[in-house]
């Protein structure tokens, strides 16, 4: 069992206020690639759908089970992700954005830290649509 | 804040911090002198003992003090199983308890003993047949825990301590969450060894004892100066010690009254919650439970979050989720009441204490919908479940 305060001390400001005020929750209806990843056996599962108009991220949302640490870096991502070009997208890496976090507990950056993955997949899935179309 | 995590560890309760003041700074002598000072501080220890002995029924020279739960588990434990290793090297426990047992005994199998760990039903109750089915001629010691840490659940003690003495094996509980809680007396009990420790209690950290029936012979573990019969040697914690003996006594005269406010307490936040929230469930047994202890899941979000969100509204929790454990698993007690991990992941640990208030309870019933609320909405589980 963990309480409350132990979690709190373990956490950079930055996470608590990505956790406290999440950016960019939710779905996107008619999204152009959805990318899931995690496993929710172990505690972590996270969906992020994008919206890509002339090869840049127009619109981003994610939905996640997860601590504190699975929020944040979601939240954070989609901050991180938005406005960008798919390249540059795919080029944010999973440290990248614990280092925009300020940091995470050495135990969340492998099972938590999961947000940049869930980005890639996303685009992968758009890519995979566009080349099916084509 | 609203702390509700009583389990973990309490506040100390000004009457014993008061008691236990002029054992640093007046009476400071080491019990063991000859001198009023310490003959002092050995008077206070006795005192306490006879405090201590009383709350659990049992003799002053069955109390051993040491330094808390965990090291009274192993005394007892490795006691036990170094004394009497040429006579069998089987002990047999639950799988629900408390790692300051289950990682003692994970120790021994890793030294020659064999452990067998019971089942328990999906209320977490201990089956008295399993115990019976599970005794063999090698068998040395039993250890269940009276009542769970996590979900609270009381066990028969009772009748499995019986079954103990009908096939002359050592049976040893660790009743640090139900000294105070609950009565707890070591001849209804049918125990050999009891431990308790004094910060679940409203008494100081790093204190505690172990109820070692008249006749029973350790082997110790700790070796020193001879101090608490050479079970427990080290200069003893006085002030420690007095602060458990005064916590003691508070609890044994309150006890009563603090059950049943608690127990009301805990069943009007269980109702309301139940009732409230959606796919909301109770962890553990209905009744046979800590008057305490409360013990949720909800469907489709992560415990450690929602612990983060009631402390923003400054209420302690708790949470068997393994995104908050050390070793990332779920919790070996959800586990063992047959739940799935993703189910494990849902829960939070309320438990209640003398301080908290009847009228603080619609509070917390508005944070925790809030916080549920706000976290299934963000997660993809909640709406496939709902789709």
């Amino acid at each position: 069992m963990v309480s409350g305060k132990g979690l709190i001390n373990m956490y950079s400001e930055k996470v608590m206020e990505h956790f406290s005020n999440p950016r960019n929750v939710g779905e996107i209806e008619d999204a152009d690639g959805v990318g899931t990843v995690g496993n929710p056996v172990c505690g972590d599962l996270m969906t992020i759908y994008i919206k890509v108009k002339d090869n840049i991220i127009e619109d981003i949302k994610f939905k996640t089970f997860g601590c504190g640490a699975a929020i944040a870096t979601s939240s954070m991502v989609t901050e991180m992700a938005m406005g960008k070009t798919l390249e540059e997208a795919l080029k944010i890496s999973r440290n990248d954005v614990a280092d925009e976090l300020e940091g995470l507990p050495p135990v969340k950056m492998h099972c938590s830290n999961l947000a940049a993955d869930a980005l890639k997949a996303a685009i992968d899935d758009y890519k995979k649509k566009i080349a099916e179309k084509e | 804040m609203i702390y509700m995590d009583h389990s973990a560890t309490s506040p100390v309760d000004r009457e014993v911090l008061n008691a236990m003041e002029p054992y640093f700074v007046k009476s400071y002598g080491n019990a063991s002198t000859l001198y009023s000072l310490g003959r002092d501080a050995r008077r206070a220890m006795e005192s306490s003992r006879e405090k201590v002995a009383s709350i659990i029924g049992a003799n002053t020279d069955e109390i051993i003090f040491t330094s808390g739960g965990t090291e009274s588990d192993n005394i007892a434990i490795k006691g036990i199983a170094y004394r009497f290793k040429r006579r069998g090297n089987h002990i047999i426990t639950s799988n629900i308890e408390h790692p300051a047992v289950d990682e003692t005994c994970k120790y021994l199998e890793k030294n020659g003993f064999e452990v067998t760990y019971l089942p328990v039903e999906k209320d977490g109750i201990v089956n008295s047949s399993d115990l019976e089915d599970a005794i063999t001629d090698k068998t040395i010691l039993i250890t269940v825990m009276h009542a769970n840490n996590e979900i609270g659940t009381i066990q028969p003690i009772s009748e499995l301590g019986e079954i103990a003495r009908e096939n002359k094996i050592y049976f040893h509980t660790d009743a640090v969450q139900s000294v105070g809680k609950i009565p707890v007396n070591v001849e209804e009990l049918n125990v050999d060894m009891l431990s308790l420790s004094a910060h679940k209690l409203y008494g100081p950290k790093g204190v505690g004892a172990l109820y070692i029936k008249k006749g029973v012979r350790l082997e110790p573990i700790i070796h020193g100066g001879g101090h608490e019969k050479g079970i427990r040697p080290g200069t003893e914690n006085v002030a420690g010690i007095v602060g458990l003996g005064k916590a003691c006594e508070i609890a044994e005269k309150t006890l009563e009254e603090e059950a049943q406010y608690l127990t009301t307490m805990r069943d009007e936040l269980i109702r309301r919650v139940l009732s409230e929230i959606d796919e909301s469930y109770l962890n553990g047994h209905p009744t046979k439970r800590l008057p305490n202890n409360i013990n949720f899941r909800f469907t489709g979000i992560e415990g450690e979050s929602l612990v983060l969100h009631l402390d923003s509204k400054n209420i302690a929790s708790s949470t068997g989720s393994a995104c908050s454990s050390k070793k990332l698993e779920a919790s070996h007690v959800l586990m063992a009441l047959g739940l799935e991990e993703v189910q494990a992941h849902g829960s939070l640990r309320l438990t209640l204490g003398k301080e908290n208030k009847v009228e603080d309870t619609d509070y917390v019933i508005e944070s925790i919908k809030n916080a549920v609320d706000t976290l299934r909405k963000m997660s993809p589980l909640w709406c496939q479940a709902k789709v």
